[in-house]
């Protein structure tokens, strides 16, 4: 099999460019370390070849942008996609948040993103720079030499958790597409949900008391896509810059978990970014267990234009106060 | 100078901590730290940077800055303030010593900011020398020297020892009452480390940045530059820049109606939100560009035209790490100062 490296990416991006499908095309730009990889636009492939990445640290999801990017003009935008940010992409579609006629999706393999984060944890700080091998990732520190760990190991933990290497949604496909997986992901919650409301209350109130409230989970959501945030409405009466008692924490955090229940796909971006790591996706995969304990399975973004269960009426729905009960278990 | 030997650490933090309130940097989760009040058995992280700075304790997120009660047409005013005892804040990097005096020719001008007056004349601060400075550390940028930082003490761990040195007459005071847990010292060994900070510093990564290129009166040069639309693009808006950065200083007030009157509240705003500084005619910066432009503008050219060249940024690096997208000062200085980004 063809290996999927940059010069790939490159080279398909430079066709599509050279025959007019696209003008533009979404990418990875690598920074100064080996870590802080920023999401931008290219328009030619002489930038792509001055500094397009494709690595492991190309955790960010790009679908989003394409709400605000699509309104520009009548051009075709080009965009890479990781298996998860098709899910996000497809959740956009359904929500009719721009048109797909105005986008080519390439579909690009992943395996696994690396948190540079747990890599400081390991090492501390002072990498100079971080290379992959295999199934090892090499971390040269600027105390301790070179040092090697699993590449496993430090993982984000989305992705120690995938859900999928399948891509819900493309034009055109890099690589070999892969399968839906059996993942460990409600582990976590599962873990929750097994302590008394006093400790899972204690749990939450110490995360959430962490909050900086610098929004930027919620900026980063491809499924917060309100063109005017309540929190930022100074007409709506909730809203506040910043959090002024443990009320107001847990306020913003949990209106917005219920705002994305049943249009969050799990795509892990919120805990990502938080600079405070707040294990923010543990509220939104509460609510996708739920969900699917109470209406069956239903992973959103899977199928353009599907009907959440929270949005669809049947006959065989719960009532809420069995929710209410079951909620409870 | 003074010495303390580490496992004595404890007994100098509980003797501060008897008469007044001790502030040091705490682990949260694996390699995060912040600052919180000291209590009996904490212990100190060595984690060279708190995801907060230490500017919370002078400049808090939120506060009640007053209160008005209303009976009838009278209007009572009430200071609600409570802060009038000593602080020590103990661990300060140099860069987040720095911005203090960043803080502090915005604040302690005229009109002075009373509350941060308050706290500045009350905290005492002891700084930590970088024994390990981080790859994205670029204090040197600005002049600030991570192995001798600035503060009312300045602190030297090595492997076994704290070791103190007062610089002002704050520290001298809180020196002095510390001696039955700290014993005088020639400080051959802090100098030692010093000299070894000075080497690491030197193999920074960001070692060569310069802003000499920014400054004092560059807004024409800077404002209209085509970068900006590049370096924005991808600006999420939010604002974990502003809210980690030890030097940002904007903040919003507003009154709530209570039961019987007035609240004055008090909390950091930024200006990458899109209802920063919103008037009746809307917020003058209509364009993520334009709000991106404006915080860096501030530290690398506005900030330095109103003081003395003084730039409004130390090279904590915490936007570096912090970023969601990994857009930072350093990517800025680079583009516009010419240094191509590879």
């Amino acid at each position: 099999m063809q290996k999927i490296n940059r010069e790939v990416l490159i080279n398909k991006a430079n066709e599509l460019l050279s025959n007019g499908t696209i003008n533009r095309v979404f990418g990875w730009e690598k920074g100064d370390f080996s870590y802080d990889v920023t999401p931008t636009i290219y328009f030619t492939a002489d930038q792509m070849n001055k500094k397009f990445i494709f690595d492991d640290f190309c955790g960010a999801n790009f679908s989003k942008y394409l709400v605000a990017e699509t309104k520009k003009d009548q051009n075709k935008v080009g965009v890479f996609l990781k298996p998860c940010d098709t899910y996000s992409f497809n959740q956009l579609l359904t929500e009719h948040r721009f048109d797909k006629e105005k986008v080519y999706a390439i579909g690009v393999p992943c395996d696994g993103m690396v948190d540079e984060k747990k890599i400081k944890a390991f090492f501390g700080e002072g990498i100079s720079s971080i290379t992959s091998e295999g199934d090892e990732i090499i971390v040269d520190t600027l105390y301790d030499g070179v040092k090697k760990v699993k590449k496993a190991d430090v993982l984000q933990e989305r992705c120690q958790n995938c859900k999928s290497k399948k891509h819900v949604y493309y034009d055109e496909l890099i690589g070999e597409d892969g399968e839906v997986l059996d993942s460990n992901r409600f582990d976590e919650v599962e873990k929750l949900e097994k302590m008394t409301a006093d400790e899972r209350f204690a749990f939450w109130q110490n995360e959430l008391s962490k909050c900086i409230r610098c929004n930027a989970c919620r900026d980063v959501c491809p499924a917060c896509t309100c063109e005017k945030c309540v929190f930022n409405n100074p007409n709506s009466g909730v809203e506040n810059k910043s959090p002024a008692n443990e009320f107001e924490e847990k306020m913003f955090h949990i209106i917005r978990a219920f705002h994305v229940a049943g249009r969050c796909t799990d795509c892990g971006e919120c805990s990502r970014v938080c600079p405070q790591g707040i294990p923010l996706h543990l509220l939104n995969r509460k609510f996708i267990k739920d969900i699917n304990s109470f209406y069956g399975n239903y992973q959103a973004g899977e199928q353009e234009g599907s009907r959440a269960p929270l949005t669809n009426y049947t006959k065989e729905d719960l009532e809420p106060s069995e929710a209410v009960n079951k909620g409870d278990n | 100078m003074r010495k303390c030997l580490l496992q004595n650490q404890n007994k100098l933090f509980d003797q501060i901590s008897s008469f007044a309130s001790l502030y040091i940097p705490v682990e949260t989760t694996g390699g995060n730290a912040s600052f919180k009040k000291y209590e009996q058995g904490m212990v100190m992280s060595d984690v060279l940077k708190t995801d907060r700075s230490p500017k919370d304790l002078f400049f808090p997120q939120t506060e009640n800055l007053m209160e008005f009660k209303t009976s009838g047409k009278n209007i009572e005013v009430i200071d609600n303030r409570k802060e009038s005892e000593d602080f020590v804040v103990f661990g300060v990097r140099g860069c987040d010593v720095k911005s203090f005096e960043v803080l502090d020719r915005v604040f302690l001008v005229e009109p002075v900011d009373t509350y941060y007056a308050t706290r500045r004349e009350h905290g005492i601060i002891v700084s930590m020398a970088c024994g390990r400075p981080a790859e994205t550390c670029f204090c040197q940028t600005f002049g600030i020297d991570a192995s001798a930082p600035e503060g009312d003490i300045v602190c030297y761990k090595t492997e076994d020892a704290l070791y103190l040195d007062a610089k002002t007459e704050k520290g001298k005071n809180l020196l002095s009452k510390l001696a039955d847990v700290t014993e005088e010292s020639d400080g051959k060994e802090a100098l030692k480390q010093k000299e070894q900070i000075k080497t690491v510093l030197a193999k920074l990564p960001l070692a060569n940045l310069k802003a000499d290129s920014f400054g004092k009166d560059k807004t024409k040069e800077f404002f209209d530059a085509p970068e900006w639309q590049i370096l924005s693009k991808s600006c999420l808006g939010c604002g974990t820049c502003t809210f980690v950065c030890p030097t940002c200083q904007c903040y919003d007030i507003k009154d709530f109606k209570t039961k019987d009157g007035v609240q004055r509240f008090r909390c950091w705003d930024s200006c990458m939100y899109s209802e920063f500084t919103k008037m009746s005619a809307g917020q003058p910066r209509l364009t993520q560009l334009e709000r991106f432009r404006q915080r860096f503008m501030h530290k690398l050219v506005y900030y330095p035209t109103n003081n003395d060249g003084l730039f409004s940024c130390v090279g904590c690096g915490r936007c570096i790490s912090k970023c969601p997208i990994s857009m930072n000062i350093v990517k800025v200085m680079k583009a516009l100062g010419g240094i191509d980004n590879e």
